[in-house]
Protein backbone atom coordinates (compact mmCIF):
# COMPACT_ATOMS: atom_id res chain seq x y z
CA UNK A 1 0.00 0.00 0.00
CA UNK A 2 2.83 2.34 0.98
CA UNK A 3 4.55 1.78 -2.35
CA UNK A 4 1.32 2.50 -4.25
CA UNK A 5 0.77 5.74 -2.34
CA UNK A 6 4.41 6.76 -2.89
CA UNK A 7 4.13 5.99 -6.61
CA UNK A 8 0.85 7.93 -6.80
CA UNK A 9 2.38 10.93 -5.01
CA UNK A 10 5.54 10.83 -7.16
CA UNK A 11 3.43 10.70 -10.32
CA UNK A 12 1.36 13.65 -9.13
CA UNK A 13 4.56 15.59 -8.35
CA UNK A 14 5.98 14.88 -11.80
CA UNK A 15 2.74 16.01 -13.48
CA UNK A 16 2.55 19.13 -11.29
CA UNK A 17 6.23 19.86 -12.00
CA UNK A 18 5.67 19.49 -15.74
CA UNK A 19 2.67 21.82 -15.48
CA UNK A 20 4.78 24.42 -13.64
CA UNK A 21 7.53 24.04 -16.24
CA UNK A 22 5.11 24.60 -19.12
CA UNK A 23 3.65 27.59 -17.27
CA UNK A 24 7.15 29.05 -16.93
CA UNK A 25 7.67 28.71 -20.70
CA UNK A 26 4.28 30.34 -21.32
CA UNK A 27 5.07 33.18 -18.91
CA UNK A 28 8.45 33.79 -20.51
CA UNK A 29 6.95 33.93 -24.01
CA UNK A 30 4.25 36.29 -22.73
CA UNK A 31 6.82 38.48 -20.96
CA UNK A 32 8.95 38.67 -24.13
CA UNK A 33 5.92 39.42 -26.26
CA UNK A 34 4.83 42.24 -23.95
CA UNK A 35 8.27 43.75 -23.60
CA UNK A 36 11.46 42.42 -25.21
CA UNK A 37 14.31 41.89 -22.73
CA UNK A 38 16.51 44.83 -21.90
CA UNK A 39 19.47 44.97 -24.31
CA UNK A 40 22.13 45.13 -21.58
CA UNK A 41 20.72 41.97 -19.92
CA UNK A 42 20.46 40.21 -23.30
CA UNK A 43 24.00 41.23 -24.27
CA UNK A 44 25.36 39.82 -21.00
CA UNK A 45 23.62 36.50 -21.64
CA UNK A 46 24.67 36.39 -25.30
CA UNK A 47 28.24 36.77 -24.08
CA UNK A 48 27.87 34.20 -21.29
CA UNK A 49 26.17 31.58 -23.41
CA UNK A 50 27.87 32.26 -26.73
CA UNK A 51 31.31 33.79 -26.42
CA UNK A 52 32.35 32.00 -23.23
CA UNK A 53 31.29 28.63 -24.69
CA UNK A 54 33.38 29.00 -27.85
CA UNK A 55 36.43 27.16 -26.45
CA UNK A 56 34.60 24.14 -25.16
CA UNK A 57 32.42 23.88 -28.27
CA UNK A 58 35.48 24.26 -30.53
CA UNK A 59 37.36 21.47 -28.76
CA UNK A 60 34.30 19.21 -28.89
CA UNK A 61 33.63 19.96 -32.58
CA UNK A 62 37.22 19.42 -33.73
CA UNK A 63 37.79 16.26 -31.70
CA UNK A 64 34.50 14.76 -32.86
CA UNK A 65 35.28 15.55 -36.51
CA UNK A 66 38.80 14.14 -36.20
CA UNK A 67 37.69 10.88 -34.54
CA UNK A 68 34.73 10.49 -36.89
CA UNK A 69 36.99 10.92 -39.95
CA UNK A 70 39.58 8.50 -38.57
CA UNK A 71 37.01 5.82 -37.71
CA UNK A 72 35.23 6.25 -41.06
CA UNK A 73 38.50 6.08 -42.99
CA UNK A 74 39.64 2.88 -41.25
CA UNK A 75 36.28 1.18 -41.87
CA UNK A 76 35.74 2.44 -45.42
CA UNK A 77 39.27 2.24 -46.83
CA UNK A 78 39.25 -1.57 -46.54
CA UNK A 79 36.27 -1.64 -48.89
CA UNK A 80 37.69 0.99 -51.21
CA UNK A 81 35.22 3.62 -50.08
CA UNK A 82 37.63 6.06 -48.42
CA UNK A 83 36.26 8.84 -50.62
CA UNK A 84 33.02 8.76 -48.68
CA UNK A 85 34.79 9.93 -45.49
CA UNK A 86 34.06 13.61 -46.07
CA UNK A 87 30.36 12.95 -46.66
CA UNK A 88 30.16 10.76 -43.54
CA UNK A 89 31.73 13.46 -41.40
CA UNK A 90 29.62 16.26 -42.84
CA UNK A 91 26.30 14.37 -42.62
CA UNK A 92 26.93 13.13 -39.10
CA UNK A 93 28.14 16.52 -37.84
CA UNK A 94 25.30 18.49 -39.44
CA UNK A 95 22.35 16.28 -38.55
CA UNK A 96 23.40 14.65 -35.27
CA UNK A 97 26.72 15.21 -33.58
CA UNK A 98 26.95 18.97 -34.04
CA UNK A 99 23.56 19.83 -32.49
CA UNK A 100 23.61 17.12 -29.79
CA UNK A 101 27.18 17.53 -28.58
CA UNK A 102 26.98 21.33 -28.63
CA UNK A 103 23.78 21.23 -26.58
CA UNK A 104 25.30 18.81 -24.08
CA UNK A 105 28.45 20.91 -23.72
CA UNK A 106 26.46 24.14 -23.32
CA UNK A 107 24.28 22.44 -20.72
CA UNK A 108 27.36 21.40 -18.77
CA UNK A 109 29.05 24.78 -18.99
CA UNK A 110 26.21 27.31 -19.04
CA UNK A 111 23.06 25.46 -17.91
CA UNK A 112 24.55 24.23 -14.66
CA UNK A 113 25.86 27.72 -13.86
CA UNK A 114 22.43 29.18 -14.63
CA UNK A 115 20.71 26.79 -12.24
CA UNK A 116 23.28 27.48 -9.55
CA UNK A 117 22.95 31.26 -9.99
CA UNK A 118 19.15 31.32 -10.01
CA UNK A 119 19.02 28.71 -7.24
CA UNK A 120 21.27 30.84 -5.04
CA UNK A 121 19.12 33.87 -5.79
CA UNK A 122 16.05 31.84 -4.80
CA UNK A 123 17.39 30.56 -1.47
CA UNK A 124 18.82 33.96 -0.51
CA UNK A 125 15.47 35.66 -1.22
CA UNK A 126 16.88 37.73 -4.10
CA UNK A 127 14.06 36.54 -6.37
CA UNK A 128 11.54 37.48 -3.68
CA UNK A 129 13.25 40.86 -3.47
CA UNK A 130 12.64 41.31 -7.21
CA UNK A 131 8.96 40.47 -6.73
CA UNK A 132 8.72 42.86 -3.77
CA UNK A 133 10.01 45.60 -6.08
CA UNK A 134 7.24 44.84 -8.59
CA UNK A 135 9.61 43.15 -11.04
CA UNK A 136 8.59 39.94 -12.77
CA UNK A 137 11.52 37.50 -12.33
CA UNK A 138 10.48 35.60 -15.45
CA UNK A 139 10.85 38.75 -17.53
CA UNK A 140 13.98 40.00 -15.77
CA UNK A 141 15.91 36.76 -15.23
CA UNK A 142 14.58 34.05 -17.54
CA UNK A 143 13.57 35.92 -20.72
CA UNK A 144 17.07 37.27 -21.56
CA UNK A 145 18.60 33.83 -20.98
CA UNK A 146 15.88 32.20 -23.07
CA UNK A 147 16.32 34.56 -26.01
CA UNK A 148 20.11 34.37 -25.81
CA UNK A 149 19.88 30.56 -25.77
CA UNK A 150 17.67 30.47 -28.87
CA UNK A 151 20.14 32.71 -30.70
CA UNK A 152 23.43 31.31 -29.43
CA UNK A 153 22.92 27.54 -29.34
CA UNK A 154 22.24 27.35 -33.12
CA UNK A 155 25.22 29.65 -33.81
CA UNK A 156 27.47 27.53 -31.61
CA UNK A 157 26.16 24.44 -33.38
CA UNK A 158 27.09 25.90 -36.78
CA UNK A 159 30.53 26.77 -35.38
CA UNK A 160 30.93 23.23 -34.05
CA UNK A 161 29.85 21.68 -37.38
CA UNK A 162 32.31 23.81 -39.37
CA UNK A 163 35.17 22.92 -37.02
CA UNK A 164 34.17 19.25 -37.05
CA UNK A 165 34.25 19.13 -40.85
CA UNK A 166 37.55 21.01 -40.82
CA UNK A 167 38.99 18.61 -38.22
CA UNK A 168 37.95 15.68 -40.42
CA UNK A 169 39.61 17.39 -43.38
CA UNK A 170 42.89 17.90 -41.51
CA UNK A 171 43.15 14.25 -40.39
CA UNK A 172 41.99 12.88 -43.77
CA UNK A 173 44.34 15.00 -45.86
CA UNK A 174 47.41 15.38 -43.66
CA UNK A 175 47.35 12.03 -41.84
CA UNK A 176 45.71 9.62 -44.27
CA UNK A 177 46.95 11.36 -47.39
CA UNK A 178 43.55 11.86 -49.01
CA UNK A 179 43.32 14.68 -51.57
CA UNK A 180 41.33 17.75 -50.49
CA UNK A 181 39.01 17.40 -53.47
CA UNK A 182 38.20 13.78 -52.55
CA UNK A 183 37.17 15.00 -49.11
CA UNK A 184 35.21 18.08 -50.12
CA UNK A 185 33.93 17.59 -53.69
CA UNK A 186 31.17 15.01 -52.99
CA UNK A 187 29.70 17.09 -50.14
CA UNK A 188 27.51 19.45 -52.20
CA UNK A 189 25.86 16.44 -53.89
CA UNK A 190 25.09 14.57 -50.71
CA UNK A 191 24.57 17.15 -48.01
CA UNK A 192 21.09 18.49 -48.65
CA UNK A 193 19.22 21.54 -47.48
CA UNK A 194 17.09 19.16 -45.42
CA UNK A 195 20.20 18.06 -43.48
CA UNK A 196 21.05 21.67 -42.69
CA UNK A 197 17.46 22.49 -41.65
CA UNK A 198 17.44 19.37 -39.45
CA UNK A 199 20.60 20.50 -37.68
CA UNK A 200 19.33 24.04 -37.12
CA UNK A 201 15.85 22.96 -35.95
CA UNK A 202 17.41 20.52 -33.50
CA UNK A 203 19.78 23.19 -32.21
CA UNK A 204 16.88 25.61 -31.59
CA UNK A 205 14.88 22.91 -29.76
CA UNK A 206 17.87 21.87 -27.67
CA UNK A 207 18.56 25.51 -26.81
CA UNK A 208 14.98 25.95 -25.61
CA UNK A 209 15.14 22.71 -23.60
CA UNK A 210 18.44 23.37 -21.86
CA UNK A 211 17.71 26.99 -20.95
CA UNK A 212 14.16 26.41 -19.72
CA UNK A 213 14.98 23.25 -17.74
CA UNK A 214 18.00 24.87 -16.09
CA UNK A 215 16.15 28.13 -15.31
CA UNK A 216 13.10 26.23 -14.04
CA UNK A 217 15.16 24.06 -11.70
CA UNK A 218 17.01 27.14 -10.46
CA UNK A 219 13.78 29.05 -9.75
CA UNK A 220 12.33 26.02 -7.93
CA UNK A 221 15.34 25.56 -5.63
CA UNK A 222 14.66 25.03 -1.93
CA UNK A 223 16.84 24.11 0.99
CA UNK A 224 19.96 26.30 1.09
CA UNK A 225 23.33 25.38 -0.35
CA UNK A 226 22.51 21.66 -0.46
CA UNK A 227 19.35 22.50 -2.40
CA UNK A 228 21.36 24.51 -4.93
CA UNK A 229 23.67 21.53 -5.43
CA UNK A 230 20.72 19.17 -5.87
CA UNK A 231 19.00 21.49 -8.36
CA UNK A 232 22.17 21.89 -10.39
CA UNK A 233 22.73 18.14 -10.68
CA UNK A 234 19.07 17.49 -11.47
CA UNK A 235 18.90 20.21 -14.10
CA UNK A 236 21.92 18.81 -15.96
CA UNK A 237 20.62 15.23 -15.81
CA UNK A 238 17.11 16.20 -16.95
CA UNK A 239 18.49 18.40 -19.74
CA UNK A 240 20.81 15.63 -21.00
CA UNK A 241 18.06 13.00 -21.01
CA UNK A 242 15.51 15.35 -22.57
CA UNK A 243 17.95 16.43 -25.29
CA UNK A 244 18.79 12.81 -26.16
CA UNK A 245 15.14 11.67 -26.18
CA UNK A 246 13.98 14.71 -28.14
CA UNK A 247 16.84 14.15 -30.61
CA UNK A 248 15.36 10.78 -31.47
CA UNK A 249 11.81 12.17 -31.66
CA UNK A 250 12.90 15.13 -33.81
CA UNK A 251 14.84 12.82 -36.15
CA UNK A 252 11.76 10.68 -36.70
CA UNK A 253 9.40 13.66 -37.00
CA UNK A 254 11.58 15.68 -39.37
CA UNK A 255 12.37 12.71 -41.61
CA UNK A 256 8.69 11.68 -41.76
CA UNK A 257 7.74 15.24 -42.64
CA UNK A 258 10.44 15.41 -45.26
CA UNK A 259 9.39 12.12 -46.84
CA UNK A 260 5.77 13.25 -46.92
CA UNK A 261 6.72 16.54 -48.54
CA UNK A 262 8.88 14.75 -51.12
CA UNK A 263 6.04 12.32 -51.92
CA UNK A 264 3.59 15.21 -52.39
CA UNK A 265 6.08 17.08 -54.54
CA UNK A 266 6.71 14.03 -56.79
CA UNK B 1 -4.26 50.66 5.74
CA UNK B 2 -3.66 46.92 5.86
CA UNK B 3 -6.47 44.49 6.65
CA UNK B 4 -5.84 40.76 6.98
CA UNK B 5 -8.97 38.65 7.34
CA UNK B 6 -9.17 34.98 8.31
CA UNK B 7 -5.83 34.10 6.69
CA UNK B 8 -4.91 30.43 6.48
CA UNK B 9 -1.65 29.01 5.13
CA UNK B 10 -0.29 25.50 5.24
CA UNK B 11 3.19 24.24 4.20
CA UNK B 12 3.09 20.47 3.86
CA UNK B 13 1.49 19.21 7.06
CA UNK B 14 2.34 22.37 9.01
CA UNK B 15 -0.56 24.78 9.44
CA UNK B 16 1.33 28.08 9.87
CA UNK B 17 -1.44 30.68 9.79
CA UNK B 18 -4.77 29.60 11.22
CA UNK B 19 -7.43 32.21 10.70
CA UNK B 20 -5.12 35.19 11.16
CA UNK B 21 -6.79 38.60 11.54
CA UNK B 22 -5.07 41.97 11.67
CA UNK B 23 -5.69 45.66 10.99
CA UNK B 24 -2.89 48.19 10.69
CA UNK B 25 -3.77 51.86 10.38
CA UNK B 26 -2.07 54.28 7.99
CA UNK B 27 0.91 55.93 9.65
CA UNK B 28 1.25 53.20 12.25
CA UNK B 29 4.30 51.09 13.14
CA UNK B 30 3.19 47.64 14.19
CA UNK B 31 5.76 45.23 15.61
CA UNK B 32 5.00 41.53 15.47
CA UNK B 33 6.65 39.21 17.96
CA UNK B 34 6.45 35.47 18.25
CA UNK B 35 8.53 32.35 18.44
CA UNK B 36 10.36 31.06 15.36
CA UNK B 37 8.13 29.30 12.83
CA UNK B 38 4.83 30.85 13.95
CA UNK B 39 4.34 32.53 10.56
CA UNK B 40 5.57 36.09 11.12
CA UNK B 41 7.60 36.25 7.89
CA UNK B 42 4.90 34.29 6.06
CA UNK B 43 2.46 37.05 6.97
CA UNK B 44 4.74 39.73 5.46
CA UNK B 45 5.14 37.64 2.31
CA UNK B 46 1.34 37.49 1.98
CA UNK B 47 1.01 41.23 2.40
CA UNK B 48 3.52 41.92 -0.38
CA UNK B 49 1.98 39.28 -2.65
CA UNK B 50 4.85 36.76 -2.72
CA UNK B 51 2.68 34.07 -1.12
CA UNK B 52 -0.92 33.16 -1.95
CA UNK B 53 -3.15 32.23 0.99
CA UNK B 54 -4.99 28.92 1.19
CA UNK B 55 -7.96 30.87 2.53
CA UNK B 56 -8.69 34.42 3.62
CA UNK B 57 -7.86 37.85 2.25
CA UNK B 58 -5.14 40.48 2.46
CA UNK B 59 -6.21 44.01 1.65
CA UNK B 60 -3.75 46.88 1.28
CA UNK B 61 -5.06 50.41 0.80
CA UNK B 62 -8.35 49.05 -0.51
CA UNK B 63 -6.81 46.54 -2.95
CA UNK B 64 -7.34 42.86 -2.15
CA UNK B 65 -3.83 41.63 -2.95
CA UNK B 66 -4.64 37.99 -2.26
CA UNK B 67 -7.23 37.82 -5.03
CA UNK B 68 -5.19 39.49 -7.77
CA UNK B 69 -3.54 37.75 -10.70
CA UNK B 70 0.27 37.79 -10.64
CA UNK B 71 0.59 40.58 -13.23
CA UNK B 72 -1.78 42.75 -11.19
CA UNK B 73 0.11 41.98 -7.99
CA UNK B 74 3.22 43.59 -9.49
CA UNK B 75 1.21 46.77 -10.10
CA UNK B 76 -0.33 46.67 -6.63
CA UNK B 77 2.98 46.33 -4.79
CA UNK B 78 4.68 49.21 -6.62
CA UNK B 79 4.15 51.33 -3.54
CA UNK B 80 5.33 48.70 -1.09
CA UNK B 81 8.76 47.57 0.00
CA UNK B 82 10.24 44.81 2.10
CA UNK B 83 13.51 44.49 3.98
CA UNK B 84 14.48 40.83 3.89
CA UNK B 85 16.11 39.04 6.78
CA UNK B 86 19.45 38.48 5.02
CA UNK B 87 19.27 41.73 3.07
CA UNK B 88 18.68 39.90 -0.25
CA UNK B 89 21.09 42.20 -2.06
CA UNK B 90 21.75 41.17 -5.66
CA UNK B 91 25.14 39.43 -5.69
CA UNK B 92 25.99 40.56 -9.21
CA UNK B 93 25.58 44.28 -8.49
CA UNK B 94 27.53 46.74 -6.39
CA UNK B 95 25.88 48.81 -3.65
CA UNK B 96 25.15 51.67 -6.06
CA UNK B 97 23.31 49.43 -8.53
CA UNK B 98 21.58 47.48 -5.77
CA UNK B 99 20.31 50.63 -4.10
CA UNK B 100 19.21 52.25 -7.34
CA UNK B 101 17.73 49.06 -8.76
CA UNK B 102 14.06 49.94 -8.25
CA UNK B 103 14.56 53.39 -9.76
CA UNK B 104 16.38 51.93 -12.78
CA UNK B 105 13.51 49.53 -13.46
CA UNK B 106 10.48 51.80 -13.00
CA UNK B 107 9.34 55.15 -14.28
CA UNK B 108 9.21 58.24 -12.12
CA UNK B 109 5.50 58.41 -11.16
CA UNK B 110 5.60 62.22 -11.18
CA UNK B 111 7.01 62.65 -14.70
CA UNK B 112 6.07 59.20 -16.10
CA UNK B 113 9.58 59.07 -17.58
CA UNK B 114 12.56 56.86 -16.78
CA UNK B 115 14.93 58.19 -14.15
CA UNK B 116 18.21 59.51 -15.54
CA UNK B 117 21.43 57.88 -14.37
CA UNK B 118 22.62 61.03 -12.56
CA UNK B 119 19.23 61.35 -10.88
CA UNK B 120 19.41 57.75 -9.66
CA UNK B 121 22.95 58.21 -8.40
CA UNK B 122 21.97 61.36 -6.51
CA UNK B 123 19.05 59.59 -4.80
CA UNK B 124 21.23 56.57 -4.03
CA UNK B 125 23.92 58.73 -2.45
CA UNK B 126 21.26 60.45 -0.30
CA UNK B 127 19.85 57.10 0.82
CA UNK B 128 23.32 55.71 1.55
CA UNK B 129 24.13 58.81 3.57
CA UNK B 130 21.02 58.15 5.65
CA UNK B 131 22.28 54.66 6.48
CA UNK B 132 25.86 55.89 6.88
CA UNK B 133 27.16 53.76 4.03
CA UNK B 134 28.18 56.22 1.32
CA UNK B 135 31.82 55.03 1.46
CA UNK B 136 30.71 51.55 0.35
CA UNK B 137 28.93 52.71 -2.81
CA UNK B 138 31.26 50.82 -5.18
CA UNK B 139 31.54 47.69 -3.04
CA UNK B 140 30.00 44.35 -3.95
CA UNK B 141 27.67 42.63 -1.44
CA UNK B 142 30.32 39.93 -0.85
CA UNK B 143 32.65 42.64 0.49
CA UNK B 144 30.12 43.90 3.07
CA UNK B 145 29.64 42.80 6.67
CA UNK B 146 26.24 41.58 7.88
CA UNK B 147 25.38 44.99 9.32
CA UNK B 148 26.47 46.80 6.17
CA UNK B 149 24.35 44.45 4.06
CA UNK B 150 21.30 45.21 6.21
CA UNK B 151 21.95 48.94 5.94
CA UNK B 152 22.44 48.72 2.17
CA UNK B 153 19.17 46.77 1.92
CA UNK B 154 17.48 49.44 4.00
CA UNK B 155 18.86 52.12 1.67
CA UNK B 156 17.49 50.11 -1.30
CA UNK B 157 14.11 50.16 0.41
CA UNK B 158 13.93 53.81 1.39
CA UNK B 159 15.33 55.17 -1.87
CA UNK B 160 11.99 54.73 -3.65
CA UNK B 161 9.93 55.93 -0.70
CA UNK B 162 7.26 53.20 -0.50
CA UNK B 163 4.14 53.87 1.53
CA UNK B 164 3.97 50.37 3.00
CA UNK B 165 7.19 49.17 4.59
CA UNK B 166 7.67 45.60 5.75
CA UNK B 167 10.74 44.67 7.77
CA UNK B 168 11.69 41.05 8.35
CA UNK B 169 13.93 40.91 11.43
CA UNK B 170 15.79 44.14 10.64
CA UNK B 171 18.10 44.02 13.67
CA UNK B 172 18.75 40.28 13.96
CA UNK B 173 22.44 39.44 14.09
CA UNK B 174 23.56 43.04 14.44
CA UNK B 175 25.66 44.57 17.19
CA UNK B 176 23.69 46.81 19.59
CA UNK B 177 25.00 50.05 18.07
CA UNK B 178 24.12 49.09 14.49
CA UNK B 179 20.80 47.68 15.70
CA UNK B 180 20.00 51.00 17.34
CA UNK B 181 21.00 52.85 14.15
CA UNK B 182 18.58 50.68 12.22
CA UNK B 183 15.83 51.32 14.77
CA UNK B 184 16.37 55.06 14.48
CA UNK B 185 16.31 54.81 10.70
CA UNK B 186 13.03 52.91 10.76
CA UNK B 187 11.45 55.63 12.88
CA UNK B 188 13.01 58.41 10.79
CA UNK B 189 11.79 56.78 7.56
CA UNK B 190 8.34 56.37 9.02
CA UNK B 191 8.22 60.01 10.10
CA UNK B 192 9.33 61.16 6.65
CA UNK B 193 7.15 58.94 4.52
CA UNK B 194 4.11 58.93 6.81
CA UNK B 195 3.52 55.39 5.59
CA UNK B 196 2.58 52.17 7.34
CA UNK B 197 5.21 49.82 8.72
CA UNK B 198 5.07 46.25 9.94
CA UNK B 199 8.17 44.93 11.65
CA UNK B 200 8.73 41.29 12.45
CA UNK B 201 11.38 40.82 15.11
CA UNK B 202 12.62 38.84 18.09
CA UNK B 203 14.34 41.92 19.47
CA UNK B 204 12.22 43.31 22.32
CA UNK B 205 14.48 46.38 22.65
CA UNK B 206 13.84 47.20 19.03
CA UNK B 207 10.11 46.52 19.43
CA UNK B 208 9.76 48.85 22.38
CA UNK B 209 11.76 51.55 20.63
CA UNK B 210 9.91 51.66 17.32
CA UNK B 211 6.40 50.32 17.92
CA UNK B 212 3.11 52.14 18.12
CA UNK B 213 1.55 48.77 18.85
CA UNK B 214 3.03 45.33 19.50
CA UNK B 215 1.35 42.06 18.56
CA UNK B 216 2.23 38.56 19.69
CA UNK B 217 1.52 35.60 17.40
CA UNK B 218 0.65 32.22 18.90
CA UNK B 219 -0.88 29.17 17.21
CA UNK B 220 -1.10 30.89 13.85
CA UNK B 221 -3.07 33.91 15.02
CA UNK B 222 -2.66 37.06 17.09
CA UNK B 223 -2.78 36.29 20.79
CA UNK B 224 -2.35 39.85 22.05
CA UNK B 225 -2.06 43.28 20.49
CA UNK B 226 -1.53 46.45 22.48
CA UNK B 227 0.52 49.61 22.89
CA UNK B 228 4.08 48.89 24.12
CA UNK B 229 3.55 49.79 27.78
CA UNK B 230 0.26 47.87 28.01
CA UNK B 231 1.75 44.96 26.08
CA UNK B 232 4.55 44.49 28.59
CA UNK B 233 2.00 44.25 31.39
CA UNK B 234 0.15 41.31 29.81
CA UNK B 235 0.30 38.19 31.94
CA UNK B 236 1.75 35.66 29.51
CA UNK B 237 4.75 33.33 29.93
CA UNK B 238 6.37 34.48 26.66
CA UNK B 239 5.97 38.16 27.49
CA UNK B 240 7.42 37.41 30.94
CA UNK B 241 10.51 35.92 29.26
CA UNK B 242 10.76 38.96 26.98
CA UNK B 243 10.60 41.21 30.03
CA UNK B 244 13.41 39.29 31.67
CA UNK B 245 15.63 39.73 28.61
CA UNK B 246 15.27 43.50 28.80
CA UNK B 247 18.64 44.81 29.96
CA UNK B 248 17.66 48.43 29.96
CA UNK B 249 14.67 50.58 29.23
CA UNK B 250 15.07 51.89 25.72
CA UNK B 251 14.75 55.58 25.20
CA UNK B 252 11.27 56.60 24.34
CA UNK B 253 11.27 57.28 20.65
CA UNK B 254 8.85 60.13 21.18
CA UNK B 255 11.95 62.17 22.08
CA UNK B 256 13.43 61.47 18.68
CA UNK B 257 10.10 62.15 17.02
CA UNK B 258 9.90 65.55 18.65
CA UNK B 259 13.43 66.61 17.74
Amino acid sequence: MGIVVKFYNSTLNVIAGFGDYMRLIGNVFWAMFKKPPNWSLLREQLYNIGVLSLNVVAVTGISTGVVLAAQSYYQLAEKGLAGVTGIMVAKAMITELGPVLTALMVTGRVGSAMTAELGTMQVTEQIDALKSMAINPNAYLVAPRFLAGIIMVPLLTIFSIILGIWGGYVISVYFFGMSPSTYFDPMPFHVTMFDIVTGIVKAIFFGIILITVCCYKGMQTKGGAAGVGRSTTTSVVISYVTILVSDFLLTIALNSLHQEMMTDWV
Amino acid sequence: MIIVKDLWKKFGDLEVLQGFNLEVQKGEILVILGRSGVGKSVLLRHIIGIEKPDKGTVEVNGVVISELKQKDIYKAVMNMGMLFQGGALFDSMNVLDNTGFYLSQHKNPETNKRYKKEEIKQKVVEALKMVDLEEAIEKMPSDLSGGMKKRAALARLIVYRPQILLYDEPTTGLDPITAQQINELIVKTQNELKGTSIIVTHDIHSALYVADRIALIKDGKIAYIAEPSAFMEIDDPLIKVLKETLTHHPQARKEQKDV
